[in-house]
């Protein structure tokens, strides 16, 4: 209960308390409006009504006095004035005494030059003597007589006072309902919110596998969950990717440190002096060198998928590329005693990044030359491109090594995994993974297959990086 | 040649000074940006070497600044930040090339090297001649001795970026920029087999090597010794 009312001043400053109280302060102007149009017509109408009776009954009185004179016009108000009627009368003699009426005295309201008018007077009507309300107008009956008739309203004024206190009342179960309402959607509001603080509060002390619960209902509030938690999906992915690079840097880079600084410690022990120390620090610097070459792959590779690289998409022609970087490697590749057959289409213009995608197509034939070594002498490595399914274009590196069995093929694309097979060969593990990032950030693929013997591995790049058509075509002329 | 380094970490910057003035250069030193532009605007240096992260003026901005004043010295960034847009930004800004680090002392000497003879002004040569080698660039032959020798596409281009810095060393980085136009690392060294075959060309048949191979730097196109 307690923890209810330190809430309450929370939900009065809520957007939806208050726009509640706007709207409830809007309706009830509308509604006085309305109501107060209504009174003001109806006591119109009623007032009307009253006014023409009483000119009806002066018409009345005056032909009573044309024909009967003061003595029949007595008589005629004496008739009428009966003490619990609603008509009320004052007939009075030229000095002003009283001959006959159900009125005592002359209303202090309205003297004799009044044109009539509202007045209060008691009334015995009903019982106990209580004030009325009642309206009266003088008829001119001749100079020896003045006579005043006049309504008793006070029903009318007790509709009206009915008709007040119903339209107060109404307005104030309104306004009461209204905020109620207001206080409610509030407080199912800052629930929701206070769902979603929590979250991000715990979100922000390290937990980042929290998710804003949803309602289930639908509407605004779980579209806006739902978009945060996608966030915090992807901002979990990252995050994830950055704790396995740091992990990888902790288990995999300490290892090629540990035996820098071996190196560098067997040459200060080396009791040939000189020559060995200048053998020791060449060896340092090539070990070093090898370090770095890693930690860029793993920067790279890290910087790649953190999201798309502004500044550096060119438009280039995919097959003259593959082309080039095959021709690159093309002496080292016959040195090694193997064939390298390029086949590749032209004209195939993308735009993307080209250093990467040459980077990749670089590591796919690096691999393919490492690995295949020692297989048949002469056999072929074949690099080829063209276009792909859906207007997309793909290339493929195939060699006749030794091949990656079905179960490792999914796990050779991960960070510093190397087979037992190669772990003797020179690398960084990292090649095929900054391949495969470097196909993810281009929105494409790459896929493992049999090349019976051999591995074939095909890069497919979605038909959003392919230039238009018309463009192709003229390059390929 | 004087060349300004422009470098906060003062070891780095030193170390820079020394291994340069042991190559024949002296080198000044600013550790800020501000001072380094001061400096370089009095604009008596052949080659400056920017790092891109500087205290109180940032290496980009020292560089759009002397830029804009019509300082055109040629500028090495320097950077930690190596990753492909990164490099972009530093040409775009106005450098003339861009060293990630950590990178050899061999490869920025050469490089430093090779923009300090850019700055001298020369005609656009046809012609490059090392000894008794030829290249003339506008009928792509080459010849040595008088004797024609052919040459792929590929090995005249290397061979016309090697006679163009004829003298110098260049590194197998720097071939793979200025002649594949490659910016990335090729796990292996390709450059090698390329120059053998070149220099199988151009070398086999005549007494005087002209192609030589700098230990731990590159490679070097000169006629005499190393």
């Amino acid at each position: 209960m307690t923890a209810l009312f330190k809430r309450l001043p929370n939900v009065f400053s809520t957007t939806a308390f208050r726009l509640a109280a706007a709207a409830v302060m809007l309706f009830l102007l509308a509604a006085a409006i309305l109501s107060g149009l209504l009174f003001w017509q109806s006591n119109k109408i009623l007032t009307s009504q009253v006014l023409a009776a009483l000119n009806a009954e002066a018409s009345l009185m005056k032909a009573e006095a044309g024909s009967g004179g003061v003595a029949g016009l007595t008589a005629a108000v004496a008739a009428s004035s009966r003490p619990e009627g609603l008509g009320l009368y004052f007939l009075a003699d030229a000095k002003g005494q009283k001959i006959a009426g159900n009125l005592t005295r002359v209303p202090p309201e309205l003297d004799a030059a009044s044109p009539g008018g509202v007045f209060k007077f008691k009334s015995s009507r009903g019982g106990d003597e209580i004030e009325h309300l009642a309206v009266a107008i003088p008829v001119d009956v001749g100079p020896d007589v003045w006579l005043l008739i006049g309504r008793d309203i006070e029903d009318q004024r007790t509709f009206a006072d009915t008709m007040k206190r119903i339209f107060l009342t109404g307005f104030g179960a309104l306004s009461l309902v209204g905020l109620l309402g207001g206080l409610w959607a509030g407080r199912y509001f800052l629930s929701r919110l206070d769902a979603i603080t929590a979250t991000s509060r715990s979100i922000m002390a390290g937990d980042l596998s929290r998710r804003i619960p949803l309602s289930g209902a639908g509407g605004e509030l779980d579209g806006l969950a739902t978009n945060l938690n996608d966030m915090l999906d992807r901002i979990e992915g990252l995050m994830s990717g950055l704790r396995e690079v740091s992990d990888n840097i902790a288990h995999d880079l300490k290892t090629p440190l540990n035996r820098l600084r071996n190196s560098a410690e067997s040459a200060l022990m080396d009791p040939r002096g000189e020559p060995a120390y200048r053998e020791g620090l060449e060896r340092t610097i090539e070990k070093s060198d090898d370090l770095i070459k890693t930690f860029n792959a793993l920067l790279l590779i890290a910087r790649l998928e953190a999201g798309p690289l502004q500044d550096s998409v060119e438009e280039f022609d995919l097959g003259q590329l593959v082309e080039d970087v095959a021709e690159l490697y093309q002496p080292a590749a016959e040195e090694e005693g193997f064939v390298l057959s390029i086949a590749s289409v032209k004209g195939m213009r993308l735009s993307a990044n080209r250093q990467l995608i040459g980077q990749a197509i670089a590591n796919l034939i690096d691999n393919a030359i490492k690995y295949s070594r020692g297989s048949q002498p002469g056999s072929a490595i074949a690099v080829n491109a063209r276009p792909g399914q859906g207007g997309g274009v793909e290339f493929s590196v195939a060699d006749r090594g030794p091949g990656i069995s079905d179960k490792d093929r999914e796990r050779v694309l991960k960070r510093f995994v190397r087979l037992e097979e190669s772990r003797t060969k020179p690398g960084t593990g990292l090649g095929l993974s900054l391949v495969a990032a470097v196909a993810r950030l281009h929105g494409g693929s790459i896929q493992l297959e049999d090349n019976q013997p051999g591995l074939k591995v095909v890069m497919t790049l979605p038909a959003v990086l392919v230039l238009a058509k018309q463009a192709a075509v003229a390059v390929a002329q | 040649m004087r060349v300004l380094v422009i470098e906060d970490d003062r070891e780095t910057a030193q170390f820079l000074q020394k291994s340069l003035k042991e190559n024949g250069h002296t080198a000044d030193l600013a550790g800020d940006g501000e001072h380094g532009l001061s400096l370089a605007d009095e604009g008596t240096y052949d080659v400056l070497i920017v790092d891109r992260m500087l205290p109180r003026l940032d290496g980009l901005s020292v560089i759009k600044s002397l830029r804009s004043k019509g300082n055109r010295t040629p500028v090495l960034i320097l950077s930690a930040l190596g990753e492909v847009d990164d490099r972009v930004k530093g040409l775009r800004a106005g450098g003339d090339d861009y060293l990630t680090k950590p990178y050899a002392y061999s490869e920025l000497l050469a490089r430093v090297e090779a923009l300090g003879r850019r700055a001298v002004p020369e005609e656009q040569q046809t012609r490059y001649a090392v000894g008794d080698l030829v290249l003339d660039r506008l009928s792509h032959r080459v010849t040595r001795g008088g004797e024609a020798i052919l040459l792929q596409p590929r090995e005249y281009r290397l061979l016309e970026y090697l006679m163009q810095h004829a003298g110098q060393v260049v590194t197998r980085t720097m071939l793979l920029e200025h002649v594949w136009d490659y910016h990335f690392d090729p796990q292996t060294n390709v450059i090698d087999v390329h120059v053998s075959r070149l220099r199988a060309k151009i070398d086999k048949n005549f007494d005087k090597p002209l192609l030589h191979t700098v230990r731990g730097s590159g490679y070097t196109v000169r006629d005499g010794p190393v």
